[in-house]
């Protein structure tokens, strides 16, 4: 059995002061485990990409508990929080939030740059990242040259190549078409099973129950259910 | 190379309009600094170009001096008390004054007399190009420079006006002895002078003292100033200095290039932090996305402060090249800009600084990023 990379407990979190004060998230527990697909579902508003903010330690709880591989944010501040990311956690966007003036090698770079890793090893590994999402042949293209897909599969690598226990994906295939959403799928299911990574994926999707092994719902900031997936080995 | 090298260049260059007037405000910037501050070191070297020209020792001035210009009278027979202090091998007489020449066409124009022992070589003129000092000696006999015949309206060696209603002859000519004041040296023997500037024949403005060999300065200046009181004793390069300070500063001159040159500063660190504010402004989503992905602050300050530094040496290097342009196309006036090595590294060095604190807006600006807005864009 993994043990939890990433776990919430009784987290809430008030956004806003005064009238426009919103409970966003209201006593919600949830632990990812290494190898694990877990689906975030919900409809807008419901408090999703809060708690993922919460988890990726891009946001502290009003209430409750975060724990990121045993290291538990609470009190830490903004650096602290963000030696935790750049260690524990990577992260797909929904917009891919690629640089347009770098490379895609240079995008992959990056995650390892800001972590001080030198140059010319983070070269050989970034390539080895874009490798495993088959984009071996387009390190040198700039994002304007790549589809959607192959945009995605590039912010893809550039969260796995720091080796993260976690990835943290929001809507990743939202900006994509069926048959790229359905790839990048594979992927990042790939890197749960065949990486022993926790995967835990903020989507609207119904497509992409088919890859999950959990499937959590949440509804007006609270969790409301949650149900195996067709991905989890029986 | 580094990527956050690479980063910062990508950055900078991707927007090539903003880029091209974030150079151009620094250019305008140093360019402005470099023509202030090279026209004050200019001007202060011209201001004192007769001193630096004198072989002199020590210089015996009158009371109160404040620059070599300055048209106070010493008795001449102080002469012979200088002379009569061990250790003083010459003191040589130089006379200077203000007179009008009047051209062959009739027409008159103000000139500036210095007047010299011509035996003992004072204060002679140099860099001839026609004639020879010897020829000083002659009746009538001055030299002028070149770059000034057409105001004297003379056509050269040989040409004859008048000075004080009395005839002159010019007998050598100079290249590149000129007056910041615009008003032409003339140089001639000293009593000649004093017939020409109307300087009584027992006064003189200044002795130059020379020193026996082996003669210590300090011992022979204390003499000096006990046995001349009603004078001053100083050194050439303390008479450089008053003469610098009193034409930089007593006059607003050096007050008003400095204002110039801040004045650039000003510009320029405001052209260059709006540039800079505006394209971090541009970037924001890409540093919050590197917030987002655990980059540092100090990760994404150094992005900014490398825009600010690759801005700082490109708009250095070409205000540097139109800053040479201008000191060749000055060099041959009256008040050329002078650029120094230490000028220019003051400059790379005040580029530098101006363009890192424009930085600290942008940085400002960075430090308030919520890398949760990654997820919300």
């Amino acid at each position: 059995m993994n043990e939890p990379v990433i776990e919430a407990v009784n987290v809430a979190k008030v956004l806003g002061s005064g009238a426009a004060k919103v409970a966003a998230l209201r006593g919600v527990s949830l632990a990812v485990n290494g190898g694990e697909l877990t689906l975030l579902m919900g409809p807008s508003g419901s408090g999703k990409t809060t708690l993922l903010s919460i988890l990726g330690c891009m946001l502290t709880p009003t209430e409750g508990t975060v724990r990121v591989c045993g290291h538990p944010p609470d009190g830490a501040g903004p650096e602290d929080m963000a030696l935790l990311r750049r260690e524990h956690v990577g992260f797909v966007f929904q917009s891919f939030h690629l640089f347009p003036t770098l490379t895609a090698v240079d995008n992959v770079r990056l995650a390892l740059d800001v972590r001080g890793e030198p140059s010319r090893s983070a070269r050989v590994t970034s390539r080895e990242a874009l490798a495993k999402v088959g984009l071996s042949h387009k390190i040198s293209a700039f994002p304007r040259e790549l589809s959607g897909g192959e945009q995605q599969r590039v912010a893809i690598a550039r969260a796995i190549v720091g080796n993260p226990s976690i990835i943290l994906a929001d809507e990743p295939t939202a900006a994509l078409d069926g048959e790229n959403g359905q790839a990048i799928m594979k992927i990042l299911a790939g890197i749960s099973k065949e990486q022993g990574r926790g995967v835990l994926i903020v989507t609207h999707d119904p497509r992409l129950l088919p890859f999950a092994d959990r499937i959590v719902h949440i509804e007006d900031g609270r969790l409301v259910g949650e149900e195996h997936g067709a991905a989890r080995p029986q | 190379m580094p990527l956050v090298f690479t980063l910062a260049f990508r950055n900078l260059f991707h927007d090539r309009l903003r880029f091209v007037a974030t150079v151009i405000g620094i250019v305008f910037s140093i360019v402005l600094v470099t023509v202030q501050m090279g026209l004050y070191l200019g001007f202060g070297r011209t201001v004192t170009t007769m001193i630096d020209h004198a072989s002199a020792d020590l210089w015996i001035v009158p009371r109160g001096t404040k620059c070599f210009e300055d048209p106070s009278l010493l008795d001449a027979r102080e002469r012979y008390r200088a002379l009569s202090i061990d250790g003083v091998a010459e003191a040589i007489p130089v006379v200077i004054g203000f007179a009008d020449w009047r051209m062959p066409s009739g027409a008159t124009t103000p000139v500036f007399v210095i007047g010299t022992d011509l035996r003992s070589g004072g204060l002679q003129p140099w860099d001839l190009v026609e004639g020879r000092i010897e020829a000083l000696s002659t009746p009538r006999a001055v030299a002028v420079d070149r770059s000034y015949l057409g105001r004297l309206g003379i056509s050269g060696m040989g040409a004859t006006a008048e000075i004080r209603q009395q005839l002159v002859r010019v007998a050598a000519i100079t290249n590149g002895i000129r007056s910041f004041t615009t008003t032409p040296f003339i140089f001639m023997d000293v009593d000649r002078a004093r017939s020409h500037t109307g300087i009584p024949s027992g006064k003189t403005t200044y002795f130059l003292v020379r020193l026996s060999p082996g003669a210590d300065l300090a011992r022979v200046r204390g003499h000096l100033v006990s046995n001349i009181p009603d004078a001053e004793v100083l050194t050439s390069a303390e008479f450089r200095e008053r003469s610098r300070t009193f034409w930089l500063f007593s006059t607003g001159a050096g007050a008003a290039l400095f204002a110039g040159a801040l004045l650039g500063v000003i510009v320029g660190t405001v052209i260059v932090a709006q540039t800079l504010y505006s394209s971090t402004k541009e970037h924001l989503n890409e540093f919050a996305t590197l917030r987002a992905i655990g980059s540092s602050r100090g990760y994404i300050y150094k992005v900014i402060v490398w825009q600010a530094l690759l801005s700082a040496v490109i708009g250095f290097s070409i205000a540097a090249l139109i800053g040479a342009a201008i000191v060749r196309l000055t060099a041959e006036t009256a008040l050329p800009i002078l650029i120094t090595p230490g000028l220019i590294a003051g400059l790379f060095l005040l580029t530098v600084v101006m363009c890192v604190a424009s930085a600290i807006a942008a940085i400002v600006q960075v430090t308030r990023i919520d890398p949760a807005t990654a997820f919300t864009r």
